[in-house]
């Protein structure tokens, strides 16, 4: 594209806006982290008075985040890993093989995307102590019943991502791999996955966003051996007090493992979607 | 491929379970056997971590005395509710667990909870021991209680010092005139730039609870009620509309409250304001902790002034009989245990230490002897919850209740905060509010 | 209605049941590996989807509440009832409930403008070559990543009427206003709900979008601008038509996570918005979770997803070009 005098202002402009808009919240949650409670209530002030990390000390004497921490850890990253595994074998039978019921398949599961996370909050919940009594099998409560909630909440987009990013793969790579011998589960494994690293990245980013911030299932099937850390957030403020000092600088520890994480994928983000979307 | 595999079999499971599901009504729930009982105790205190320490202690004694262990587990209060909701329907929960007291009724209906007559009634030395409007908070009136009190608490009327004396007013308000005529006076300019700077009254306008409560008591005053005998609501009647009023007006045309108190979402803030300097008189339940531990001493507790200062009965009303409860899940596998807990938590001495820990009123007559509770406010909330409280409307739909009149008083205030209010606005708004009450009764 | 109800299990049952004979194999052979492949997905999708939907389909038809919610299986059965109560617009229920199911839709529909706005434009800004992209594609991800309890505290902190951030920039930074307004009581409610819901959303339209402009061979726009096409006809004639299936999808998912839009307006305003915000999914949650009504609640999801269901077949067979739903 030719850049013209013009379109170089308004790009100043528009990501100037935009800086802003996504900026201007951030700084008020650092800012206000670092600041003494006192300092806190009464007007917002740009600048803090005095700067402290006390409320990041304090914040893990008030709530057990660390405790928090470590369920949200193992129940994202378990949903997460299910999530990706099973969306590319859905997705590669979805954009390489022919089966009865593929057009059947791929509406119902991407329709599942409308419901609304009500509508069947209390039937799984039923549904779970259901299976707990019959079978033992404890998903109320524990990891196991969050972590197949999540993964499969994240499944439709995932399928969906990754058939897409399949079907860009030309068919001749596989073929190739297979006229040399190695069975068709063989040339999935080891030539189509690593074509496919940057499509699964992003699918893997997507499934650990939307389960590291997830309430409200989490407030139903969770339990104080399994609370999440989106959950745990909420105990900062009670009915006594809001320690907005500690709930902000809380939510800075919570978010920086999604950040961190976004910021090394970033770039692979962008070609993995552009792959897989637009096909 | 570990999920898929375990998947596998739950699901052939399932099938199972969802055919034999009439066998199973209601099979026993995960309630710990022999020497161990789960409890469930809400929020008290400032944090969850607080409470489990001072919860901790107690329950320590417990087990030294009987040998039975105790799994505590401190839930929030924005959890607390839910969790009831999922340990109800599936029949898995604790053993003992802590309620809102005006979620009684409401849970009494679910059939979950164990009955105290009999000998559940002896075990926790029967109901004489207890304020009776504390006890009356158990479930629906004519009922067999299905949760004992725990915890009391009641309204009263705080008031800065400091303040009274720079305006020169030597008594706390009697009535509900001298009220709003006191708070005429303390809403001044302190330093003379035109804008108000110390509001005679702070209040939480956006509090759904706090709107209900005063709906409640300020309707009793008036000579209204809720709900009529056939416990039909009654928002809109002229006297619960005069009460209504009373408290809108405060702020919509007494000018007495801060317009930016028409956002306050609960009583933290309110009380925050008070502590600031910006409120001279608010009133709450048990706010003496938060303000001690902000270092401000000024502060003394009056009794909620009354429409008419002759009144008894119903239209003396101050307070709602606020608290928490604690109940027996039915299924539990250890009642005996269970009816110990509930003993131990009710006998005099744990109630003295609980209740002094969470700065909150006991429900024995007996613990009040203790040196803890011999302060005039202490001593003034007691009066005011044995004598002066009601409990709030005893059915099933209490908390329905409490969000429409609540929210409908929340919308009033936004309406004064911004603009004027009428009383045929009021009315209108209870009105709704009746509509929709008596569609979901 | 029988549509919803038959169309889940009848497409799920199918994968369960490949070794029958397959009647009038279509096109190529068939494959088993397929259904091994699929199987995990399916058993996943049965079992905390489709399964759910039915049972919670089955409660929209029960007077299920607290006093039998101990054995819901005992429920009475109530027929249409909840449906009844939930559609009157009469009724102060139904009437509740059809308008803000309104208002929800008024609020996807802005929503949605506002954030693909922004997203297009981040996307082709950041498209375009110059020193710092890198830094601001990744910044411009933030809201999305953050936890969305996270960003809607944040903004409700700065949004207080006396003490927040943002009435300090407009009353006293910028002088903008006189009066410091209320943005979370009577009709601002709804506005802030918009910002804050298109404040997280945003950045997903914009990393969709600028992987679709990706795929937009170069010479096309150097052809176009050696004919003399201004960059805002480029922009009308090539860059929209070219990414159009992507963004026929995108604004589908989007509408359909908007709609269903459950934390930011809970985060704000807990069980009792004002009026002005109040959403159908906040809604549906007080009626079934704190009034504990759950055939009500029930009903009103099953007339919530109905709807949506037939907006989005509207949709597809209009906007999206055929055959292109996921193969």
């Amino acid at each position: 594209m030719i850049e013209t005098p013009g379109f170089r202002w308004f790009r100043r402009i528009g990501l100037t806006f935009l800086f802003i808009l996504v900026a201007l919240p951030l700084y008020v949650v650092v800012v206000t982290s670092v600041k003494p409670l006192a300092d806190v209530r009464g007007l917002f002030t740009w600048v803090p008075s005095t700067v402290t990390i006390e409320p990041y000390l304090e914040i893990w004497r008030t709530v057990p985040l660390a405790h928090y921490f470590k369920n949200s850890l193992i129940v994202t990253t378990l949903a997460t890993v299910f999530s990706v595994i099973i969306a590319i074998m859905a997705a590669y039978a979805v954009a390489r093989l022919n089966f009865r019921g593929q057009r059947s398949f791929s509406l119902v599961v991407l329709s599942t995307q409308m419901f609304p996370g009500i509508l069947f909050l209390l039937p799984l919940f039923l549904i779970f102590t259901q299976i707990q009594r019959t079978v033992g099998l404890q998903l109320n409560g524990s990891y196991t019943g969050l972590v197949i909630t999540y993964l499969t909440f994240t499944l439709p987009f995932a399928i969906w991502m990754l058939a897409g990013y399949f079907a860009s793969i030309p068919r001749e790579l596989e073929e190739a791999a297979m006229i040399d011998g190695t069975s068709r589960a063989g040339a999935f494994i080891r030539v189509v996955i690593p074509v496919a690293k940057p499509g699964i990245i992003a699918v893997a980013v997507y499934s650990f966003i939307t389960a590291w911030g997830e309430v409200l299932f989490a407030s139903v099937l969770t339990n104080n051996d399994t609370r999440t850390l989106a959950i745990g957030l909420q105990a900062y403020a009670n009915q006594t007090d809001v320690y907005w000092n500690q709930l902000m600088a809380a939510s800075v520890v919570v978010s920086l493992p999604v950040l961190i994480g976004f910021m090394l994928v970033q770039r692979h983000l962008v070609a993995g979607l552009s792959a897989g979307s637009v096909k | 491929m570990k999920i898929p595999v375990k998947a596998l079999s739950t699901f052939a499971v399932l099938g199972l379970g969802m055919s034999s599901l009439a066998a199973c009504g209601s099979a026993s729930g995960e309630a710990t056997s022999g020497d161990t009982l789960t409890y469930w105790a809400s929020n008290q205190g400032t944090t969850v971590e607080d409470d489990r320490k001072v919860l901790e202690e107690s329950l320590a004694r417990f087990t030294e005395e009987t040998g039975i262990e105790v799994e505590l587990e401190v839930i929030p209060w924005t959890d607390l509710y839910n969790r009831i909701l999922t340990a109800v329907s599936s029949g898995e929960g604790p053993d003992v667990l802590n309620i809102g007291n005006t979620w009684a009724t409401t849970l009494q209906e679910t059939g979950a909870f164990l009955p105290f007559e009999g000998e559940a009634l002896e075990a926790v030395g029967g109901q004489d021991r207890f304020i009776q409007s504390s006890w009356s908070t158990g479930g629906a009136e004519g009922e067999t209680p299905t949760s004992i009190p725990l915890y009391g608490l009641s309204y009263s009327l705080y008031y800065n010092t400091e303040m009274f004396a720079a305006a020169g007013i030597e008594a706390p308000p009697e009535t509900w005139d001298e009220f709003v005529d006191t708070a005429k006076k303390l809403t001044i300019d302190t330093d003379g730039d035109g804008q108000i700077d110390q509001w005679g009254v702070s209040l939480a306008g956006s509090s759904i609870s706090n709107n209900a409560h005063q709906a409640f008591v300020r309707g009793l005053q008036a000579g209204g009620s809720l709900f009529d005998e056939n416990g039909e609501p009654t928002f809109a009647s002229d006297e619960q509309v005069a009460g209504v009023k009373q408290w809108i007006d405060l702020m919509a045309t007494d000018k007495v409250v801060s317009p930016s108190n028409a956002e306050f979402t609960g009583g933290s803030q309110m009380v925050e304001d008070f502590a600031a300097g910006n409120a001279a008189m608010f009133f709450d339940q048990a706010p003496a902790k938060t303000l001690n531990a902000r270092g401000f001493e000024n502060f003394a507790a009056a009794p909620v002034p009354l429409t008419n200062p002759d009144a008894t009965g119903d239209e003396a009303t101050m307070s709602h009989v606020a608290g928490i409860n604690l109940s027996i899940f039915n299924e539990t596998d250890n009642e005996e245990g269970a009816l110990k807990l509930a003993a131990h938590l009710t006998s005099d001495e744990e109630q003295v230490y609980l209740n002094k820990a969470f700065t909150a009123l006991p429900v024995l007559t007996a613990a009040y002897e203790d040196e803890a509770f011999q302060s005039e406010e202490i001593k003034l909330k007691q009066e005011i919850l044995e004598n002066n409280a009601k409990p709030m409307p005893l059915i099933s739909q209490e908390g329905q209740m409490e969000t429409l009149v609540g929210t409908a008083m929340k919308n009033l205030f936004a309406q004064a905060a911004t603009g004027t209010v009428t009383e045929d606005d009021i009315r209108k708004a209870l009105e709704d509010a009746n509509s929709q009450m008596a569609a979901a009764q | 209605m029988s549509q919803l109800v038959e169309k889940p299990p009848a497409a799920g049952s199918e994968p369960g049941t490949p070794q029958g004979p397959a009647p009038a194999a279509r096109r190529k052979r068939k494959s088993p590996f397929a259904y091994i492949l699929i199987a995990p997905a399916v058993i996943m999708e049965l079992l905390i989807h489709i399964v759910p939907m039915i049972l919670g389909v089955w409660i929209a038809f029960l007077g299920l509440t607290q006093l039998n919610i101990r054995n819901w299986l005992r429920a009475p059965f109530v027929g249409f009832d909840n449906f009844v109560a939930g559609l009157d617009p009469n009724g102060p229920i139904g009437g509740e409930f059809l308008a803000s199911f309104g208002r929800t839709l008024v609020f996807t529909v802005i929503v949605l403008a506002i954030v693909w706005v922004l997203g297009i434009m981040a996307a082709v800004l950041l498209h375009s070559s110059f020193r710092g992209n890198g830094f601001l594609r990744t910044f411009f991800l933030i809201p999305y990543a953050l936890p969305s309890y996270v960003a809607t505290i944040a903004w409700a902190f700065m949004f207080s009427q006396r003490d927040g951030a943002i009435n300090k920039i407009l009353v006293d930074d910028l002088g903008l206003l006189d009066e410091r307004p209320f943005w979370l009581l009577g009709g601002n409610a709804f506005w802030v709900t918009v910002i804050v819901t298109a404040w997280q959303m945003w950045p997903f339209a914009f990393l969709m979008l600028l992987a679709a402009l990706q795929n937009i061979p170069k010479d096309v726009y150097e052809a176009a601008a050696i004919d003399g096409a201004s960059l805002w006809k480029q922009f009308m004639l090539i860059t929209l038509p070219m990414i159009r299936p992507a963004n026929g999808v995108l604004l589908l998912v989007m509408s359909l996570w908007i709609f269903n839009q459950f934390n930011v307006p809970f985060v704000l305003f807990g069980a009792a918005p004002p009026e002005s915000a109040r959403l159908v999914s906040p809604l549906i949650y007080q009626h079934s979770f704190s009034n504990w009504n759950f055939g009500l609640g029930g009903a009103m999801s099953v007339l919530l997803l109905i709807l949506l269901f037939i907006a989005s077949v509207v949709y597809v067979r209009m906007v999206l070009p055929k055959g292109k739903d996921i193969d």
